[in-house]
Parts: structure tokens; C-alpha cells; sequence
């Protein structure tokens, strides 16, 4: 089975490569974009389990090493 | 002074740390220790995690580094009061594993930055700072991608209401959250900061402004 995770900077974090990637979209004439976020996506391979341990088994691996909650959330998804 | 230097794939300031240790122990008894080792040699008196790019600074700088069987050996010390110097990816590693509080992130303008810069020392109440005096202008080197010093609010309070701000840079080159460029622990053994003093602590490197803070941190510990 597989496990998604979505790593994003908490609101009101700085994130100075969403905002250069910002800068670059709008340079391209993207006048619409008003703000860039950047995060990370995380697959895992898992051996098969109960979806619902997975779930809690990937949660802890997120506050164990995959995101720092200082400044990161993090949200997982079972596939 | 008895020194370790722990070593991650892709340090690359541990020989200079030994360098600067060595010269005030005035010897070359510094211990170089391998991040796979579980247990740290006996008796030791204080271990520099160095800078470099430990496991090429995968998933963030200092993360996996952060989570090497030495370094629960090296958190054990440091709550058992020993003392720990982190310089650059060294401080990485000491916020990754808890020992200090908040996060560095990437400079505020994404650009590597390389150069010398100068520093205020905040506090002489230190093992590392004593030897300068308060607000003494240093020079001292930079050279880091993820300097931005980030703690939440009540951290950032804490930090000044103790006097554990180290250093702070007189002109703010990466937007470290209040000019922050080195913090201490509770107890104030433990030190972590971005610049480099090991960098500029022998003339031939151009400078001896980071030279007071090794004597000073040996004559502590000889002293105690």
C-alpha cells in the first residue's frame, strides 16, 4: 500500500521560495497570482496493513522526522 | 580541555573544529566521533557539532543528522550539562534534535551567502563569551543557505529575558528573526550559531575575532 504526505509551512511562516516563485509568475505575466506557498509531497511505500494503523503509523513518522511542527504541517493520505 | 568532533557524511568544518580546539587544549587530543557510534568516549568536556552539509542537507538541513545514533548520546550530555558547541550546520542539528529551541530557515533573499560579516556579542554571561565585552563588534565569517533564525513569539521573549542571545549581526544578511546569529541553552553550555569562528581563529586565516571564544570556553572548563 501507499502513503501521501503533504508537508506545507504553517500560516505566517515565511516562505521566501514561494515568494520567489511568485515574483517569477508574475514576471510571466500570471498577473492573477497574488501569493505562492511552497511544500513537499512525501510518498511511501508501506507493506500492507489496516488502513487506520497506517494512518497512525505515517503520523508519527511526520512528527518524528518528515516535518519539523515547529514550522511545518503535515497531512497524510492512505492510497 | 577533552574535545570530540562528531562527524556526518558530508561535514566538512570537523578538521577546523579539531584545529581550534586542539590549539587551546595545546594538544591534538580532540576526538573525531562517527555519527553511526552509539556511546561517546569517556570523560569528555565538550563536543562541537560542525558545519558542512550532514546527508546533503536531504529533507531539511540537520534533519536526518539530527536523528543519528550519536546524537541521542549527544542530547543525553548535553542534558547531563555537558558542553555542546553547533556552528552553522552544527546549529541546524542542535534545533533539529531539540537541544535549542526554533528552526533555521532558508535566507530571506534564497541566496548562499559567503562572506564576513559582523557581529555584536549580546552577553559575556557565558563559558564562550566571557573573554569579549558586551556589544564588542567581531568579525566573523558566513557561509550558509538556511541562516534564517526562527522561533514563535514566546521563544524569541524567553531567549531575551534570559540573556541567551549570543550574537546578533549588526546588518542582517539573512532576516534572522531579531539580527539573531547564535543562541545559548538554559544553562548556557550549549551554543549554537551560524558564523564560523573556527574560520577566523588563527591569523594565516585572516583574523583572530573567533579565537577568544575557544580560550575562553577551554579556560572555563579548566576552571570548573
Amino acid at each position: 500500500m501507499k502513503a501521501r504526505v503533504h508537508v506545507t509551512l504553517k500560516p505566517g511562516v515565511l516562505d521566501p521560495q514561494g515568494e520567489a516563485v511568485r515574483h517569477s509568475l508574475n514576471a510571466l505575466g500570471f498577473d492573477a497570482v497574488a501569493g505562492v506557498r511552497q511544500g513537499k509531497v512525501i510518498e511511501l511505500e508501506l507493506s500492507d496493513m489496516d488502513p487506520s494503523a497506517a494512518e497512525m503509523q505515517v503520523s508519527e513518522m511526520c512528527e518524528k522526522l518528515l516535518a519539523n511542527t515547529v514550522i511545518e504541517n503535515y497531512a497524510v493520505e492512505i492510497l | 580541555m577533552r574535545a570530540a568532533v562528531i562527524q556526518f557524511p558530508g561535514s566538512n568544518c570537523d578538521r577546523d573544529l579539531k584545529v581550534s580546539f586542539d590549539a587551546v587544549s595545546g594538544n591534538d587530543s580532540t576526538q573525531m566521533v562517527w555519527h553511526k557510534e552509539a556511546s561517546l568516549p569517556d570523560g569528555l568536556d565538550i563536543i562541537g557539532i560542525p558545519g558542512g552539509f550532514s546527508f546533503g542537507d536531504y529533507l531539511r538541513c540537520g534533519a536526518i543528522a539530527a536523528r543519528s545514533p550519536i546524537m541521542s548520546a549527544v542530547k543525553n550530555f548535553a542534558d547531563e550539562g555537558g558542553y555542546v558547541i553547533g556552528i552553522c550546520n552544527g546549529f541546524q542539528v542542535l534545533t533539529e534534535t531539540g537541544i535549542l529551541p526554533g528552526v533555521l530557515m532558508q535566507n530571506a533573499d534564497i541566496k548562499f551567502l559567503c562572506k564576513t560579516i559582523e557581529l555584536q556579542v549580546e552577553t559575556t554571561n557565558s563559558p564562550y563569551t566571557d573573554r569579549y565585552t558586551k556589544h564588542q563588534k567581531i568579525q566573523i565569517p558566513i557561509a550558509h543557505h538556511e541562516g534564517n533564525y526562527r522561533a514563535d513569539e514566546q521563544t524569541l521573549a524567553e531567549l531575551k529575558d534570559q540573556d541567551r542571545i549570543a550574537f546578533t549581526y549588526t546588518d542582517n544578511p539573512n532576516g534572522a528573526a531579531q539580527d539573531i546569529a547564535g543562541i545559548l541553552s538554559k544553562n548556557r553550555r550549549v551554543l549554537g550559531m551560524m558564523p564560523h569562528p573556527e574560520r577566523m581563529a588563527d591569523p594565516k586565516l585572516g583574523g583572530t575575532d573567533g579565537k577568544a571564544l575557544f580560550a575562553a570556553l577551554a579556560e572555563s572548563i579548566v576552571s570548573a
